[in-house]
């Protein structure tokens, strides 16, 4: 039987494919890649790859131990290409630590006063819930890349410019 | 600044942009004696297929697809319930979804057809226009053909009328309503629920995510793996919802061959290609001129303006998380000219 090779891409190895021009201005496409973005940003920085009207994607480079962040509605996680673990806490006064009509990730500015939830490891392909209501942390041991599905908030990073294909 | 959706109120009524009556009579014509294919009529569009071929006919036009092509594409329309925007079967024939009425059309979407005259529109209930689609393409799928499925997957759809494949035309879209694998929510998969790892993913790791919830915090402390729930995938050029945030929506997808229509969106959406190699054919969304063509490797990310029509290609299976925004206002607020069919403007 034939072998398949499923080929993922990784911070460290990765191949950015384009956008070919007919007829259009390739900006309009907002083309980047994922692993580059988060290659070229600081650890835990908060890169929009994607934006859809308030909805954003968010690219990170993980290592090391992240800040705390909560958010007024779920976001999700998805580890691309690592082990990254998430601990989780149940805020005991959430709306004190971050308006419920808020968007997007808020990072606290020390640790959060709650219950422990306990924690995941993610790897590769894995996707994780972080929920309303709690404050998360990533930490990972070797640097890896991880998405995060969430609303344009203070601690979303825009460089469209410097990350997205601007020439035909 | 994130432009809301919410904060530039839209209208509640289903909008009609081209301001047409709705159309319900429909008819269901006795099987063929030489094929055993039933025909079909919405309005005043006749469909009727033979042994490799679909025909259309409209007062204005008529139109030839293969059969494959022609039942790939229904399939979706049928599964998806008309999708965002215009679902164009090739380029001459689609409809549009209007979120409860449909136009279904023939060369509205192709820059000769509108230029000469030739295009014809009719408008109908959704749910009306679904209940013929579901008849015609659980008629028209003979035993062991599952036009969801892959070519190199699936038997052939040629010939003259042979049993059918109701199982697999009747599937509908997987929507998670939290995140898949959630208690209560659409399940992961598994061998033992019917979804083995597909031929072209053997080497997906399929172990699961370490998850230590405290008691009491089941509900909320949950990972899967969606690379392993994507491998298992039966079905291709189908996107199904994962995980919700709002109005935001991931609809990953595992996709191999040519996706069976060209989407013509009716907001941006976004490419997160997960794993492997699509290159997508960019056409302007109402006259069908190509505008692009991209290149999509594992990491790149990519919108589709809300003013093109899009088809991909994936010669091998591959992964892709296709991203909605699903807001009911946003249409109007592109047509009206209150949202850009860009998503971001630098
Ligand atoms: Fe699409």
């Amino acid at each position: 039987m034939t072998q398949y090779t499923t080929d993922f891409g990784s911070l460290h190895d990765y191949k950015k494919g384009k956008v070919g021009i007919i007829d259009d201005d390739p900006k309009r496409y907002v083309f980047s890649n994922l692993f580059e973005a988060a290659a070229k940003a600081q650890p835990w920085e908060r890169v929009a790859v994607a934006k859809n009207f308030e909805y954003v994607i968010e690219s990170v480079r993980a290592k090391g131990i992240s800040p705390w962040y909560t958010a007024a509605h779920d976001e999700f996680v998805l580890s691309m290409d690592g082990k990254c673990r998430v601990d989780f806490v149940k805020l005991d006064d959430p709306d004190a630590v971050v308006d419920p009509e808020s968007e997007g990730a808020h990072q606290l500015s020390g640790d959060p006063e709650g219950k422990n939830m306990g924690y995941v490891v993610l790897g590769r392909g894995h996707m994780a819930m972080l929920p309303v209501g709690a404050a998360y942390r990533f930490s990972a041991d070797e640097d890896c890349t991880i998405i995060i599905q969430t609303i344009d908030g203070p601690v979303t990073v825009h460089r469209w410019a410097e990350i997205c294909q601007t020439e035909a | 600044m994130a432009m809301k959706a919410e904060a530039l109120d839209g209208q509640e009524q289903i909008s009609n942009p081209r301001g047409l009556p709705i159309t319900s009579d429909f008819q269901v014509d006795p099987a063929d004696n030489f094929t055993g294919y039933k025909s079909f009529r919405a309005g005043s569009f006749k469909f009727r297929r033979d042994e490799y071929f679909v025909y259309l006919e409209c007062p204005k036009a008529t139109h030839q697809m293969p059969v494959d092509a022609f039942l790939r594409a229904l399939m979706r329309d049928v599964a998806w319930g008309f999708f965002y925007g215009t679902v164009n079967f090739d380029q001459v024939f689609g409809t549009t979804n209007f979120y409860g009425e449909v136009d279904m059309f023939i060369g509205a979407t192709n820059e000769a057809y509108t230029k000469a005259g030739r295009d014809f529109v009719e408008r109908f209930k959704a749910d009306q226009l679904m209940e013929i689609f579901k008849e015609m393409v659980s008629d028209w799928t003979n035993e062991g053909y599952d036009p969801f499925a892959a070519p190199m997957e699936t038997g052939v759809p040629w010939g003259v009328k042979n049993g059918d494949n109701d199982e697999a035309v009747s599937r509908e879209r997987v929507t998670a309503r939290r995140m898949v694998g959630l208690p209560g929510d659409t399940p992961v998969r598994t061998d033992e629920n019917g979804y083995p790892v597909n031929r072209m993913f053997a080497d997906v790791e399929q172990d699961q995510p370490e998850v230590h919830a405290e008691p009491g915090f089941e509900h909320e402390v949950s990972a899967f793996n969606l690379f392993g729930y994507l491998s298992r995938s039966d079905v291709t050029w189908n996107p199904s919802v994962c995980s919700v945030v709002k109005d935001s929506l991931f609809c990953p997808t595992s996709e191999e061959y040519i996706l069976p229509v060209e989407h013509g969106n009716d907001r941006c959406e976004w490419f997160i290609q997960l794993t492997d190699e699509i290159t997508w054919n960019i056409k302007d969304g109402d006259t069908g001129r190509p505008k692009a063509v991209v290149t999509a490797k594992a990491g790149d990310c990519c919108c589709m303006p809300a003013d093109i029509r899009h088809q991909g290609f994936s010669a091998k299976r591959s992964m892709l998380l296709v991203w909605e925004n699903g807001s009911p206002k946003i249409p109007e607020l592109i047509r009206d000219g209150k949202a850009p069919s860009v998503s971001v403007d630098f």
